[in-house]
């Protein structure tokens, strides 16, 4: 078992909601706090994004906390680099897309980037554009590494197809709440408990639901299928517009606060 | 190698089972997309299979489009160059460029797949045009995504997209800058949010599979025409060169489908800012494996080129492949170099190519002078626009 899945299964296994916050690397100069401070006020795990020049699956604000990172001069060897400091009670997931995990170290393939995650502490990554088909020497490589590579099921998958990316996924199975790119919305999406309960009746592993969880209202409506939330626009949005890196962390702190009298 | 990899990687036939052209292409998508793109295969698949579908499709294309388009003999230029230059005139196919045989097809695809809705990216805006048009044509609504810059520098294509009844949608980056990439890029977002109504329009050789095939099928009229047209025309049957410009690639595609089981030379020429084969290095953008430009922190760049239709920093995925093999040989031009060429072929001949198909031009208007082409050998170049929609580009460049 992946040390992300261990540290997850054994939050559920105390009956926690899980509370996986994302922060994209770089966006502001203290980006390190933040990850500190979520992890602190109580986050299962952070996930964090590294900048790409052309994030097809992120919405406006995720858009705009990558270029606010990349302007800002932020590239992602660096600041992988930066999160070898950390010494974190909480697991680290590392988001980013296929050309920076097959390509940032060209001349060992997405092996070497998964390694490089590894020598970094990183426990788990994610790459929403590499599909399954796509997957094999990914899964391979995140397997040897140690890293676990946690899979998205999306509503519109067949349940063969879920059945197959829960099988195949580790730490965790993402969740995407909707058909739709990542963003702050006014509702959850009424897919979003549907193919949570659909993925809970096909894996051990937690489910946890992302894309559009915009409030702790939200959040809590998620977690009465999944196992937990993974919160990004919202937090990104606060920093995008000029909010310090605690009144962040306060927000993280108020997801956990409500998510925690759920679960108990 | 096996059986299936032996086809695969032949002479321009279908990619294999993962969508593959040699190493490039596949579908590097988000499960959000996947069973979008599941079903465009399925029915692609079906619908080229089925004899209703093609009558129907090669219907539009001599009523609608008016195929075949003329080859077109330039006697005044071939004088100039040294060498016999024969133009396939796509230039005067319906909307004026190559676009429309790939957007009818896709078109018809998805009414069939129940679809009321056409997505598309576009640069130059031809392929947002065509997209328009065959929306009109087949009743069914659009939406186009066109990089800021883009609808600046090609306001009259976004104009006739806005009076046949599109939405075009301006693309800035969070970065700033807008041309195709950033299109394509909202354009794909623009699907995940709603694969179930629309169909994505895909403009070129490029994106996800089925698209590179899909397209450069649709396209293959191009070659094919211009194959029996030469065939008419010249004591050799075939011509010594083929040359067509390449932003993703669809003309050149297409083209070279016809003419890639010849003997004749086939040649690609992209803008020199914007060269994926020479300058790019192996990545992953907009679905597919391919060469793009990019920085050491595997950050895609901004193509540059007078030419909105070229600025793509990356390549369809079988033109990589052929490039590796060798059969296909690929190069570029600069702006230059371009409207020079422009400029001469307007004055010999009357026509007035789009700034994509200079960069053809430019090609063999260079080639011709340095001796790389032979005196007296035959060129086939396929004009794959008309420069109508340039006019203010070219005016402001020769200033």
């Amino acid at each position: 078992m992946t040390v992300l899945e261990h540290h997850l299964r054994t939050a559920r296994a105390d009956g926690r909601r899980l509370l996986i916050p994302y922060v994209m690397a770089g966006v502001v100069p203290d980006w390190l706090d933040l990850v500190r401070g979520a992890a602190e006020a109580g986050a299962d795990a952070v996930e964090i994004g590294l900048p790409f020049s052309d994030p097809m699956l992120d919405g406006p604000t995720v858009q705009q906390a990558a270029a606010l990172a990349t302007r800002r001069g932020g590239r992602p060897r660096p600041l992988l680099d930066e999160l070898a400091g950390l010494d974190l009670d909480v697991p680290l997931v590392v988001m980013t897309y296929a050309n920076v995990a097959l390509t940032l170290t060209p001349s060992h393939g997405v092996g070497g980037f998964l390694d490089h995650l590894a020598a970094v502490g990183v426990q788990g990554v994610i790459v929403p554009d590499l599909p399954l088909e796509e997957s094999s020497e990914y899964l391979a490589r995140a397997a040897e590494a140690s890293v676990a590579a946690v899979l998205l099921a999306a509503p519109a998958c067949g349940d063969d197809r879920c059945r197959e990316i829960a099988r195949a996924s580790s730490g965790f199975v993402y969740c995407m709440s909707s058909m739709r790119t990542t963003g702050e919305r006014n509702a959850l999406a009424t897919t979003a408990r549907e193919n949570a309960r659909r993925l809970k009746g096909m894996t051990e592993l937690p489910v946890v639901t992302g894309f559009g969880i915009s409030t702790v209202e939200h959040a809590v409506e998620a977690c009465v299928d999944a196992d937990g939330v993974v919160v990004g626009s919202a937090f990104m949005r606060m920093l995008v517009d000029g909010a310090p890196v605690a009144e962040v962390v306060d927000a993280v702190a108020a997801f956990r606060r409500a998510l925690s009298s759920v679960g108990g | 190698m096996s059986v299936e990899e032996v086809v695969s990687t032949g002479a321009m036939r279908a990619p294999d089972a993962a969508g593959r052209f040699g190493r490039f292409g596949g579908r590097y998508l988000p499960e959000a997309l996947m069973p979008a793109v599941q079903a465009v295969e399925a029915a692609f698949r079906e619908a080229w299979a089925d004899a209703a579908f093609m009558t129907e499709y090669r219907r539009l294309l001599a009523t609608y489009v008016g195929r075949p388009t003329p080859l077109t003999e330039c006697a005044r230029l071939s004088e100039a160059l040294g060498v016999r230059v024969l133009l396939k005139r796509e230039d005067l196919a319906h909307t004026g460029s190559h676009k429309i045989n790939n957007v009818l097809g896709q078109a018809l695809l998805a009414k069939r797949m129940g679809k009321r809705k056409l997505i598309a990216e576009t640069g130059a805006g031809q392929h947002g045009v065509a997209t328009a048009t065959a929306a009109a044509l087949l009743d069914l609504s659009c939406t186009v995504y066109m990089g800021q810059t883009d609808v600046r520098r090609q306001e009259m294509n976004v104009f006739r997209m806005d009076l046949l009844g599109a939405e075009v949608v301006p693309v800035t980056s969070a970065n700033g800058i807008g041309t195709l990439k950033e299109a394509t890029n909202a354009a794909l977002r623009a699907w995940v949010n709603e694969t179930e109504d629309a169909h994505y329009c895909v403009g070129s050789v490029m994106g996800p599979h089925p698209y590179p095939w899909m397209v450069r099928e649709f396209q293959r009229v191009i070659g094919e025409e211009a194959r029996a047209q030469c065939a008419d025309r010249l004591s050799t049957a075939v011509p010594d060169v083929v040359v067509a410009c390449i932003g993703g690639g669809s003309n050149a595609a297409g083209t070279f489908a016809g003419f890639v089981d010849t003997p004749a030379r086939l040649v690609g020429v992209e803008a020199a800012g914007g060269s994926a084969v020479e300058k790019g290095k192996l990545g992953v953008l907009h679905g597919f494996m391919s060469h793009f430009l990019q920085d050491d922190d595997s950050q895609i760049l901004e193509a540059e080129s007078i030419s909105a239709g070229l600025d793509y920093p990356g390549i369809g995925p079988e033109h990589v492949h052929l490039a590796e093999t060798g059969r296909v040989q690929y190069t570029s031009v600069t702006d230059d170099q371009a409207v020079r060429a422009l400029t001469l072929v307007t004055r010999t001949e009357g026509i007035l190519p789009a700034l994509e198909s200079a960069h053809a031009l430019a090609w063999v208007v260079d080639a011709a002078a340095t001796g790389e082409l032979a005196a007296g050998s035959t060129v086939l170049v396929t004009l794959s626009g008309r420069g109508d929609k340039d006019i203010q580009q070219i005016r402001e460049h020769l200033r």
